[in-house]
């Protein structure tokens, strides 16, 4: 089976999240947990509706990814640019935005 | 500019209040999502791939310096430092938090501004020409019908709830500008044989899905009329138009399977029932709308074409600036000073906070404290003096605001595409700006004319790709991204849809493609063709021929 992970957007922010291991949501797809089958992923799924009832955060889903040199990339072009940022504004990807807190 | 009143203060105070409760609600768990989505798209809060996005209503496209200026510190604040303008003359803020909307709403409706009706199946925010009230070909400002419009449709309760978005746009210059035919309702201000104002009205028309010209169904009707036949049409919709399926919920759709003639009937049937009710304005309140759009007290500006005259043969760059960007102004001694927001490799309609600061602060200098944004998702400075033009394009430099590129081949309109919009098969940014980079060299883009060219990321058409002289639609085939090119069509006075020139082509074959297509009208136009004519005029074989090798 392909590797999936589970995938959202944050309830307060709306920001791209990920399921870690810890049941935390991690921004980063690297700090993903990955379901290497059916059965994981029907767990993680279960754990991300939970979270969706808890409200922290909307619209769980699985997406597939591989993980090329122990980097985890999603398979399809749409959820890249989601794990990434607007391909067009690398200034503001997931790697290098820094929130300006007025500081 | 209009100036809220009581009434419309209050209202989107009130509403800012309720959307607060709303949130409070959704964070505390009341509100499940599937209860609180129509709440916050009815607020224009939609979730798009990264994260919220907030559609900001700009009636009619215009704009106060004080409210661009509060459009540029909310990118600062509540978002990531820029904004989005759309073909809808709205702006997006595609960073918002939920947490923080309802106080970005109170900041726009402190400076009357709002979010209502930029989403949702109601009828949504009015666009018209952008040059209102100062195009020398204008018959009527047609910002003051598109603030009747307004204010009429605003939570209008009846139309709340149409089977399907629905959009109206307005014009009253003969060059339209405002793409009228491609709209639910398009409205043409016109002067019959006695000299009585009145409107053309369209219906129908519209792009996305399945794209239509809208047909002519009264080619006058008489001024004091328009609310009560407005709401006949939508009257007719509501209760026809297909609620079974949303792609064929629009009323192109009921106008198409009714046939025109027949839609007209009932139109006419119905406002004969409800023309003499309460709906159409009295005078008095026309008259008080009307006086908002009253022009500025504009100066004698005597001797200001001569300056102009000077300051361009004193400089070869501010000419080319001039000579594309700037546009004929009804007053002696005006100019229309537009705006691009195309640089060479930028994101078409994007604009920094620190840019929108700049234009509001050289429209309270040069331009009676008003901007327009365009549908081409361009800003437009209305009154500008002819000898403060030269001031007006320095400032725009040194902000990257002052490309020479009005309707030429880099000044395209290109929707979010998959950079930001959860619902596109392709992105389309990206595309435009490396289109905009191959034809980089003015000159060449001089010599190339005229050259509307479209990009949508997906069928829903935002980027209106169906009516460019040359269109780009972004498919998915197989997780790849993928582009079908349609030419010829149009979305002004001689509006028409493009067609599609043949297979379409990967990602990294697009460029090239679009300078093929160039290369190949350069080689057949006759003198001062437009792109668009030289199609009209030859079809598809030609250009077929240049792509594909064969016809």
């Amino acid at each position: 089976m392909t590797q999936q992970v589970i995938s959202a957007n944050r309830l307060g922010d709306g920001i791209v999240v990920y399921l870690a291991a810890d049941s935390s949501w991690s921004e980063r797809i690297s700090g993903s947990v990955i379901a290497m089958d059916e059965t994981a992923a029907d767990a993680l799924l279960r754990e991300a509706k939970q979270a969706e009832q808890d409200r922290v955060v909307i619209d769980p889903y699985l997406i597939d990814v591989a993980e090329v040199d122990g980097v985890v990339r999603p398979i399809k072009y749409r959820e890249f640019i989601r794990a990434t940022g607007p391909s067009v504004r690398p200034d503001l990807s997931k790697q290098s935005y820094v929130p300006d807190t007025g500081a | 500019m209009y100036i809220y009143d009581e009434i419309d203060q209050t209202m989107v105070d009130q509403r800012v209040n309720q959307f607060r409760d709303q949130v409070r609600r959704r964070i505390a768990g009341e509100l499940s999502e599937d209860e609180f989505k129509p709440l916050r798209l009815m607020n224009g809060v939609y979730l798009q791939l990264h994260a919220y996005m907030l559609r900001v209503a700009i009636p009619y496209g215009t704009l106060s310096a004080e409210q661009l200026r509060k459009l540029a510190w909310i990118a600062r604040k509540y978002d990531r430092g820029y904004g989005h303008f759309t073909t809808r003359q709205n702006l997006q803020y595609n960073w918002p938090k939920l947490e923080e909307l309802p106080d970005l709403l109170a900041e726009l409706a402190s400076v009357q501004m709002h979010a209502l009706q930029t989403s949702g199946n109601c009828i949504r925010n009015v666009t018209a020409d952008q040059f209102a009230g100062v195009a020398a070909d204008e018959v009527i400002d047609p910002r003051i019908h598109a603030e009747i419009i307004r204010q009429w449709s605003t939570l209008h309760p009846e139309f709340t709830f149409l089977p399907r978005k629905f959009k109206i746009a307005v014009t009253g210059a003969e060059t339209d500008r405002a793409a009228v035919k491609v709209h639910d309702i398009g409205l043409i201000a016109k002067r019959d044989v006695a000299g009585e104002l009145g409107f053309e009205v369209i219906v129908g028309g519209g792009l996305g899905r399945t794209p239509m010209v809208g047909p002519t169904i009264r080619d006058f009707l008489p001024e004091r009329h328009l609310l009560s036949y407005l709401e006949a049409v939508l009257r007719v919709y509501n209760q026809l138009g297909r609620r079974d399926n949303m792609y064929k919920a629009r009323v192109k759709i009921l106008v198409h399977e009714t046939g025109a003639e027949k839609f007209t009937e009932m139109v006419e049937r119905e406002w004969e029932q409800i023309r003499d009710t309460a709906v159409d304005l009295p005078a008095g309140e026309r008259e008080r709308i009307a006086a908002f759009f009253n022009p500025p007290l504009y100066d004698k500006a005597e001797d200001a074409a001569e300056t102009l005259t000077r300051q361009v043969a004193g400089d070869a760059d501010f000419a080319h600036w001039v000579e594309t960007n700037v546009a004929p102004h009804k007053a002696d001694g005006y100019a229309i000073a537009n705006i691009s927001l195309k640089p060479i490799g930028g994101v078409p309609g994007d604009a920094s906070a620190e840019q929108m600061d700049a234009v509001a602060a050289l429209a309270e200098r040069f331009s009676f404290s008003e901007i327009r944004v365009t549908h081409e998702q361009n800003l437009v400075l209305p009154h500008v003096r002819q000898d403060e033009l030269y001031a007006v394009w320095q400032t725009l430099k040194s902000y990257d605001l002052h490309t020479p590129n009005l309707g030429l081949v880099s000044d395209m309109i290109a929707c979010p595409g998959m950079d930001y919009c959860a619902l596109a098969n392709a992105r389309s940014i990206p595309l435009a700006q490396e289109i905009s980079e191959r034809f980089a060299d003015l000159d060449r883009q001089y010599d190339i004319g005229e050259l509307k060219l479209k990009i949508s990321g997906c069928i829903n058409a935002c980027g209106h790709h169906h009516v460019g002289h040359i269109g780009i639609l972004g498919v998915d085939r197989k997780g790849e991204e993928y582009y079908q090119i349609t030419l010829g069509g149009s979305g002004a006075e001689d509006a028409s849809l493009g067609d599609i020139v043949g297979p379409a082509f990967p990602y990294d074959k697009v460029v090239n493609a679009i300078e093929t297509l160039v290369d190949a009208y350069l080689g057949v136009r006759a003198d001062n063709e437009r792109f668009l004519d030289t199609y009209r005029r030859l079809g598809a074989d030609p250009f077929k021929e240049a792509l594909y090798g064969v016809n």
